[in-house]
């Protein structure tokens, strides 16, 4: 031993809270291991690779302390309880209960793992299938997964089975759809061979007529978002009956599934799978994660549709109980033959969408979603009255809208943050020819008094 | 359980012939192993197989496993009726367990398959 | 079913009931029809239960009390790495500056979001011997994905055309299952007597079409790879890239690096390693770890620091794209941040002496009882095989999966690893008190007593969970996946 590892050894070494193990009990446990010291059950770590020195990390704070400075890191951030959000484009500040958390916070189910002994984790596994049955009923679709990643991922993954169910290789993208589940689309799909073609939107909604033009007997799938990224409304059943005259799936990405409430579900209109961000079903917006891939899909597609599957069973005595089941789908049977290799999912904040789901309830979608409506309607009416402010598309929405500005959208949202308001989206990151673009986002949350103080703060800056 | 008048591959699919087509399934000895079969991915009829080549999927609680041609040829039959039970691959799985019917195109492929006494040896069994 | 099933939530159902509060419109309302087309409007509401908030509250109160959790009782699960979440990390995520920000808030608007992810990348670099870690994936299978398209992406911007991707016949299945998402066919390679990876094999194994070999170490056997110095001679020797999937992370920390063993990129799994909670199946948080060379594929966007400004920059031509939108499992990255600042880096190193001294002592306890199919001082966790057992009176290892639930503890992994028979991989964490190991032993070696004196008692276990033995053939062959019943 050398003398600079000796010191680390024998400096002090606090007794953590997290590790019970004491002096006495570490001496006993060598004791009937028969080895003199920890350092020889390391023995086997080739000299060449041990690291000889500590490591170079800030000084261990105390609880106390640790909190102090994270509370100091937090408040350096302009969150949603500071300021009125206006912003959206794929995360959403909408009322979460406070039911949710307090229940799907607990330690039963907060520091549970994996359902794989079934016996032992009914909880878990039911909430499971009662959100997969919940989130059929919202979608109108016939079988649902337990979670995938994120909106994004599992847009890019329905794609992916799309292309197994129908052995073709390319998909058609609306630019409609949000450009990150687009960029996330193209990641995924480059290393299979899946050719993406991006056609572009017109007057903010998908193009049919383009669609129909770009599609072939190789498309897998057509992929729309609806509402879609700037909040407009899509012709979803002369999309999905386009692409089923060429033999191709019609996948439905949805950014926020409250809209659900109120319009007609994609399974009504001819979707065939429905890939989507489930953070609005009682998440906050956590700087963007974790969030809820959702995916949903028509009876026959079952044994292709990634991820965990809960089912129904009984019992040696008849009781009806739960299990993960089509498990030979997943990574850990199939290998390399997986449907996908996704292993660790969302399942918390599936409990959470389906507590939230179930304490709203068949009315309590409908009115929330009708709030949404409402109030974006109500907002958008104001800001388009206003001079030098125009909405970018006719289009019908739910509860976002494109504003076109007399101002940058990145000056307004500068200028804003004085009357304590988040702005919403800038545009002309991802749409060149949208540089005085504007994202509006009013959910529930927004109050008259915050869409009224917009309108006037925007009047004044424009 | 190993039917004399069958020949075997070394991927645990049996063959029969019956006038001049080939009768495909699963031996005991793969249905044992897989224990209860939960879905059996079969090819379309007209499908053209390669021996030794995967044409469909069978899947148990807890694995799955590529079904391999023990001829090739052109699928004229499947058995459809996996779909409602699959576990009479378990049960019967020379009888009712069939899983497609082909027709050949060379007879003497069947050459290359073993005997039922072979495959006994193969898989450590003492023939009777 | 029967009378003495559980309810699932919708048949508690009674129309008219609520659960829900909200404002009326503070706005004019308009018309529907005149704000939606017709065709658009949904025309029945989803068939979700009404319930009361107090119908909710004891629903998932009780289906709490039908699961098994950390906070309740041991993990012995090994490569999962099941130690105590801290409480403390769930008051510091739940922060409203961070719960409460949105992903698109201009960056001078995150700072302390983006400096709190950036000093993470700084401590988790230096923990593992890499140069640059990413946050985006949302568990380890996608840090696999993100590194393996890395790695994919290295080698074509240098005109490489390599097909093939090297793996252990010890790998946990995300590994050929992400080799084979990324487009490469899978080679596998035998262990050896020893456990370790065959370095003949693997030089016979290895050439230029190889892109990549893909190692846990220590390995899902608890073993540490005695060979790295050589594994990583042979396959940088042809030009490949070495990943380390790093599960088994836990065993490592303040010992030895990665970086240091060789390897290129590395995943690490923020929910095991570093403590962020399981939550029954998820989020987890999946940080890769990459050598400078790999760099610009990085996914977009990459924190960066300019004076004291934070900012996320988006301009890298040669990156692979995202893997998913935003930034990664941000509320889960406060916690393991949490995590590190609490430890300091003798905590850490203590995390890792005593989660293995915990191992190897649960292993002297076990081992004269019990099949050990490689004898070595193990690492975080061991890999017994329930052979003797089942030879005996034909009492399988799940049968004694299933009788450890009778006594209180979660069973450990079985049938994992796939080249042990029978396996039972155990895996304590440093978390856990001696007198909780001492009383899991005592559980095992009755349940191996038991197999000899009564093995129906263990084949027909488990007796004391809410449920019995369920029938997932049953599952399978006929899938019932969702309720059939009308709210």
């Amino acid at each position: 031993m050398t003398a600079r590892q000796k010191s680390v050894d024998v400096a002090a070494r606090a007794q953590h809270k997290y590790i019970p193990a004491t002096d006495a009990e570490r001496e006993e446990m060598l004791r009937v291991i028969g080895v003199p010291s920890v350092d020889a059950l390391f023995a086997d770590i080739p000299a060449a690779v041990r690291l000889n020195r500590p490591l170079r990390l800030p000084p261990a704070l105390s609880d106390p302390e640790v909190v102090a400075h994270l509370r100091a890191l937090a408040e350096r951030n302009t969150h949603c309880d500071s300021a009125a959000c206006f912003l959206g484009a794929g995360a959403y500040d909408h009322y979460v209960p406070s039911v949710v958390w307090a229940l799907a916070g607990r330690g039963e189910f907060l520091t549970a793992y994996t359902p794989y002994q079934a016996e032992l984790m009914q909880g878990e596994l039911q909430a499971g299938y009662e959100y997969q049955s919940m989130l059929c009923e919202l979608t109108g679709m016939d079988v649902a997964n337990a979670s995938m990643y994120d909106g994004a991922s599992a847009t890019a993954e329905a794609a992916v089975m799309a292309k197994d169910l129908t052995k073709r290789n390319e998909v058609i993208v609306s630019t409609a759809v949000h450009p990150e589940y687009r960029q996330v689309l193209r990641t995924y799909t480059g290393p299979l061979g899946i050719t993406v073609a991006e056609v572009p939107h017109r007057l903010g909604v998908s193009d049919a007529e383009a669609i129909a033009r770009a599609i072939t007997d190789h498309t897998a799938a057509v992929i729309i978002q609806h509402p879609n990224f700037f909040g407009s409304l899509e012709e979803g059943k002369a999309l999905a009956d386009l692409a089923h005259r060429h033999g191709a799936l019609l996948v439905c990405a949805i950014a926020d599934p409250l809209s659900l409430g109120i319009l007609k579900p994609p399974g009504a209109w001819g979707a065939d799978i429905v890939a989507g961000e489930g953070q609005s079903l009682g998440n906050h917006v956590n700087f963007g994660g974790p969030y809820l891939g959702m995916m949903a899909t028509r009876q026959e597609f079952v044994r292709r549709i990634p991820g965990r599957l809960v089912g129904a069973t009984v019992d040696t005595e008849g009781r009806r109980g739960f299990v993960l089941t089509l498990q030979t789908r997943e990574q850990h049977i199939r290998r390399e033959r997986a449907s996908s290799n996704i292993c660790t999912n969302e399942a918390l904040l599936t409990l959470a969408a389906a507590i939230y789901m179930a304490a709203l309830g068949k009315q309590g979608l409908r009115k929330v979603a009708g709030l949404n409506l409402q109030k974006a309607a109500y907002a958008k009416e104001a800001i388009s009255g206003l001079r030098g402010y125009r909405l970018a598309f006719d289009a019908p929405t739910f509860h976002e809208f494109v504003v076109r500005t007399p101002v940058a959208p990145e000056e307004i949202n500068r200028r804003l943050r004085r009357h304590q308001i988040i702005g919403g989206a800038p545009l002309g990151r991802w749409y060149p020819d949208l540089k005085d673009g504007w994202l509006v986002c009013v959910t529930e949350q927004r109050t008259r008094e915050e869409i009224d103080r917009l309108t006037s703060a925007l009047e004044e800056i424009g | 359980m190993y039917p004399k008048d069958l020949r075997y591959s070394t991927e645990h699919e049996w063959a029969k012939v019956e006038q001049r087509r080939v009768r495909v399934g699963v031996t005991k000895f793969a249905a044992d192993k897989l224990s209860d079969v939960v879905f059996v991915e079969l090819p379309q009829v007209g499908a053209q197989v390669t021996y030794m080549e995967p044409f469909g999927v069978i899947e148990s609680v807890k694995a799955v496993s590529d079904l391999y041609a023990p001829v090739s040829g052109r699928v004229v039959e499947v058995n459809t009726s996996l779909s409602e039970a699959p576990e009479v691959v378990n049960t019967d799985p020379y009888g009712r367990g069939w899983i497609i019917l082909v027709e050949p195109k060379d007879l003497k492929e069947l050459d290359k398959l073993m005997t039922a006494e072979q495959y006994l040896k193969a898989i450590g069994e003492d023939p009777e | 079913m029967s009378a003495k099933d559980f309810p699932v939530i919708v048949e508690l159902s009674t129309p008219g009931r609520v659960g829900f509060s909200f404002p009326e419109p503070d706005v004019p309302e308009r018309p529907i029809e005149r704000l939606l087309p017709v065709d658009q409007i949904r025309e029945a509401p989803p068939g979700l239960p009404e319930v009361s908030e107090l119908d909710v509250v004891r629903h998932y109160t009780r289906l709490s009390h039908r699961n098994f959790s950390i906070d309740e009782g041991f993990y012995p699960l090994g490569s999962c790495t099941m130690k105590y979440n801290p409480k403390i990390h769930e008051e510091t995520a739940a922060l409203p500056g961070f719960r409460r920000l949105h992903p698109y808030a201009p960056a001078e608007e995150a700072q302390g979001a983006l400096q709190l992810m950036w000093e993470l990348e700084r401590a988790l670099a230096e923990v593992s011997g890499m140069d640059r870690v990413t946050f985006q994936p949302a568990a380890g299978a996608h840090g696999e994905l993100t590194g393996m398209l890395m790695v994919r992406a290295y080698f074509a911007a240098r005109g490489e055309k390599r097909t093939k991707v090297i793996v252990p016949d010890s790998a946990h299945g995300t590994n050929p299952a992400t080799a084979a998402m990324v487009g490469y066919q899978v080679i596998t390679v035998k262990s050896d007597s020893r456990g370790n990876m065959d370095v003949r094999a693997l030089r016979q194994a290895m050439d230029e079409s190889v892109a990549a070999i893909m190692l846990t170490n220590p390995n899902t056997l608890g073993l540490f790879e005695e060979s790295i110095v050589e594994l990583e001679e042979i396959v940088h020797g042809r030009g490949g890239q070495l990943y380390l999937d790093g599960a088994n992370f836990n065993a490592m920390l303040g010992m030895t690096r990665p970086g240091d063993q060789g390897f290129d990129v590395m995943h690490m799994n923020l929910h095991k390693t570093f403590t962020t909670p399981h939550g029954g199946g998820g989020p987890g948080a999946g940080a890769v770890g990459i050598r400078s060379h790999l760099t610009p594929f990085l996914p977009v966007p990459v924190i960066e620091k300019e004076g004291d400004l934070f900012r996320l920059d988006d301009a890298r031509p040669q990156s692979i794209g995202k893997i998913r939108a935003f930034y990664g499992n941000f509320g889960n990255l406060v916690r393991a941040y949490t995590y590190i600042r609490t430890m300091g880096a003798d905590g850490l190193r203590q995390i890792a002496e005593t989660a293995v001294l915990n191992a190897n002592y649960m292993l002297a306890r076990l081992r004269g009882r019990f099949d050990l199919p490689y004898d070595r001082v193990c690492k975080h966790e061991f890999v017994l095989a329930g052979t003797r057992q089942k030879k005996r009176t034909g009492v399988t290892t799940r049968d004694m999966a299933k009788r450890v639930l009778d006594y209180g503890f979660h069973a450990p992994t079985i049938y994992f690893p796939l080249i042990v028979e029978e396996a039972i991989m155990i895996e304590p964490t440093e978390t856990e008190s001696k007198r909780t190991m001492d009383e899991f032993v005592d559980a095992m070696l009755a349940i191996d007593r038991e197999t000899q004196d009564n093995p129906d008692l263990v084949r027909s276990a488990p007796h004391t969970t809410p449920v019995k033995r369920l029938d997932e053939v049953r599952a399978a062959r006929q899938p019932d996946l969702r309720w059939k019943t009308r709210p």
